[in-house]
């Protein structure tokens, strides 16, 4: 079997087993970035001579000798927000076109430390604000699926690569669903960890109170080998929780959903579902309760609201976050301007994209003075609720389970020009978000034109061992990931 | 809620953003769009709810304070667009005094 269509954890097996080396590993996906990526467009930056380099040295330092950390020689994708000391990090935007970070994101320190490859960096939504890749300031990513689809967004790149065996595994960052839908639209596993499991610093701030990073792998177990490597406290990020990191590959071991209780929340099922994305998901929640779960109806009753309150939270904390691109300290400067004040504005108006601005627009407006309490402070109260909703569900069920996009993978342009479209397309990933819980997207079958169709399971925070010990049972007894893309 | 142009013009300075006329008319109907659609959150009563402004529940994160070492200067700058022995080099901010 070629390598680049093992997972991440066999070819991990061999690598310690000295069955093949770095070189060997890196040369393997050189070979099918060359093949597909000019098709699926997946990377922003490839780092194909520097891992290569990286390889040669790893295995020379090894010399047959054999004691591995868990990510060294694995060939991985990152998302093109997460810094990356001495590599471009662009967030595809204009206004970082030209940035190379003199420093590492924590959890890029980590995979250092453990000796991965990096490939490259993976492309997104500018500054992982859409749901498409469509506001890449380089271009969209495609789906390996259908080339006519969008690979989902932010974390398109990321899913795509994934899907299209360029990498190993990648690493996303989910805001209002940023990991898990571009994971369903590609037919691959978009784990989003509880807010605070995985540091963030050196993850360029997109909405603070809500962004998480997490793994997009090709099958739950690499998603558990993955969230293992990068998760923990970190002193350089307050709002990393002190929490001890389990051995979740230990949480895979029971293959069924004995004494779990699962809840279906009926908002979830409401009118603009797909039927075809309907029916996968009723099959799925079958299978889980012939694992042993016991499946109860649930309800979660301020669903309608969380793309309300997302788009004023997450738009308000932009436009606070993205004031620092200023046109002095790092990124874009537009030039000839008279004084300070046009070097902002003109900087700015140069350096993003429309959906950047807009949402810096919207966020800046929910915040001024005369607004704040009516858009933000409502916004705030509402999430509470939210909250509150999960919490009294959490009483009731161990894991709810729920479609992860109301459609599968539509087609470029499809949106249009209408944002708010786009936002509704947003609302069964959002809640996990607003309540800071962890969520896990993994595949659950296939619409009849062929596109993958994601299932989504919600946890309780901290109980990302729940999410995955499901999602794994449920894996198994299932066939649909044997299946792969036609890139053509 | 319907934005007019003069709104939209308030918050592009209040964001420090130069826009174009065709921008100004895209983000008048658009945010009206979307404004309308978060008021629906009127309906929600929130009397007495504390808003939520992080799920940690964390109050203060204190830490000792003690140096450590940060990033050196000459790479803190690396990224400026302008920058001159250590420092970001910005337009002139202070006016020349006028002459009585």
């Amino acid at each position: 079997m070629s390598l680049h269509r093992l997972s991440l954890y066999d070819l991990h097996e061999k690598f310690t087993s000295g069955e093949v080396t770095a070189t060997e590993i890196v040369r393997a996906y050189g070979l099918r970035i060359g093949q597909v990526e000019s098709k699926v467009k997946a990377y922003i930056t490839q780092a194909k001579d520097a891992a290569v380099a990286q390889a040669g040295a790893l295995d020379a330092s090894l010399k047959g000798w054999r004691k591995t950390s868990p990510m060294m020689g694995m060939p991985l994708a990152i998302k093109d927000n997460i810094c990356t000391e001495g590599m471009l990090t662009t967030c595809a935007s204009h206004m970082l076109g030209n940035f190379v970070p003199p420093y590492d994101a924590t959890v890029i320190a980590k995979l250092r430390a453990q000796g991965y490859l990096l490939l490259g960096k993976t492309n997104l939504d500018e500054f992982a604000m859409g749901s498409s890749t469509e506001n890449s300031a380089v271009g969209p990513s495609r789906n390996p699926w259908n080339l006519q689809c969008v690979p989902g967004g932010s974390s398109g790149g990321s899913a795509a690569a994934v899907a299209a065996d360029e990498c190993a595994a990648a690493l996303g960052s989910d805001t209002g669903g940023s990991i898990r839908q571009p994971a369903a639209f590609c037919g691959v596993v978009g784990l989003k960890p509880t807010y605070g499991r995985v540091s963030r610093y050196g993850l360029i701030a997109f909405a603070s109170s809500l962004d998480q990073i997490g793994p997009i792998t090709k099958d739950v177990k690499d998603a558990a080998f993955l969230l293992g490597a990068i998760a923990g406290h970190d002193p350089l990020d307050s709002t990393s929780a002190d929490v001890p990191v389990p051995d979740y590959l230990k949480a895979l071991k029971k293959k069924d959903l004995k004494k779990l209780k699962v809840g279906v929340p009926v908002e979830f099922f409401a009118e603009g579902l797909d039927p075809e994305v309907e029916q996968a998901v009723r099959a799925a929640i079958q299978e889980l309760k012939a694992l042993g779960g016991e499946i109860k109806e649930i309800q979660l009753p301020r669903t309608d609201a969380a793309v309300a309150i997302y788009y004023v939270i997450a738009t308000a904390e932009a436009s606070s976050n993205l004031a620092r691109y200023d046109g002095v300290k790092f990124g874009l400067r537009a030039k000839e301007t008279k004084d300070l004040l046009e070097l902002y504005m003109k900087t700015r108006q140069e350096g993003f994209g429309p959906e950047v601005k807009r949402r810096i627009m919207l966020g800046t407006y929910v915040l001024s003075a005369g607004y704040y309490d009516a858009y933000y402070g409502k916004a705030q109260a509402v999430r509470t609720l939210i909250r509150q909703d999960f919490e009294a569900a959490f009483q009731e069920v161990d894991l709810i389970v729920t479609p992860v996009t109301p459609t599968p993978a539509f087609k470029f342009g499809a949106k249009g020009d209408n944002p708010l479209q786009m936002y509704l397309s947003d609302i069964f990933t959002i809640s996990a978000n607003l309540a800071g819980v962890p969520a896990i997207s993994l595949p659950c079958g296939f619409s009849q034109e062929g596109l993958p169709i994601g299932l989504q399971l919600i946890g309780r925070p901290f109980e990302e061992e729940t999410l995955l010990r499901a999602a794994y049972a449920y894996e198994q007894s299932t066939q649909w990931r044997a299946k792969k893309p036609m890139i053509r | 809620m319907d934005m007019t142009k003069q709104d939209v013009e308030k918050v592009a300075k209040l964001a420090r953003l130069a826009l174009t006329d065709i921008e100004k008319a895209a983000f008048t109907k658009q945010l009206s769009q979307i404004l309308t659609h978060v008021e629906t959150l009127k309906q929600y009563d929130t009397t007495g709810v504390e808003p939520t402004a992080t799920v940690l529940g964390q109050v203060n994160v204190f830490r000792p304070d003690i140096v450590k070492p940060s990033l050196p200067i000459d790479r803190a700058v690396v990224n400026a667009p302008e920058s001159a022995d250590g420092f970001f080099v910005v337009p002139k901010i202070i006016e020349d005094r006028q002459p009585n």
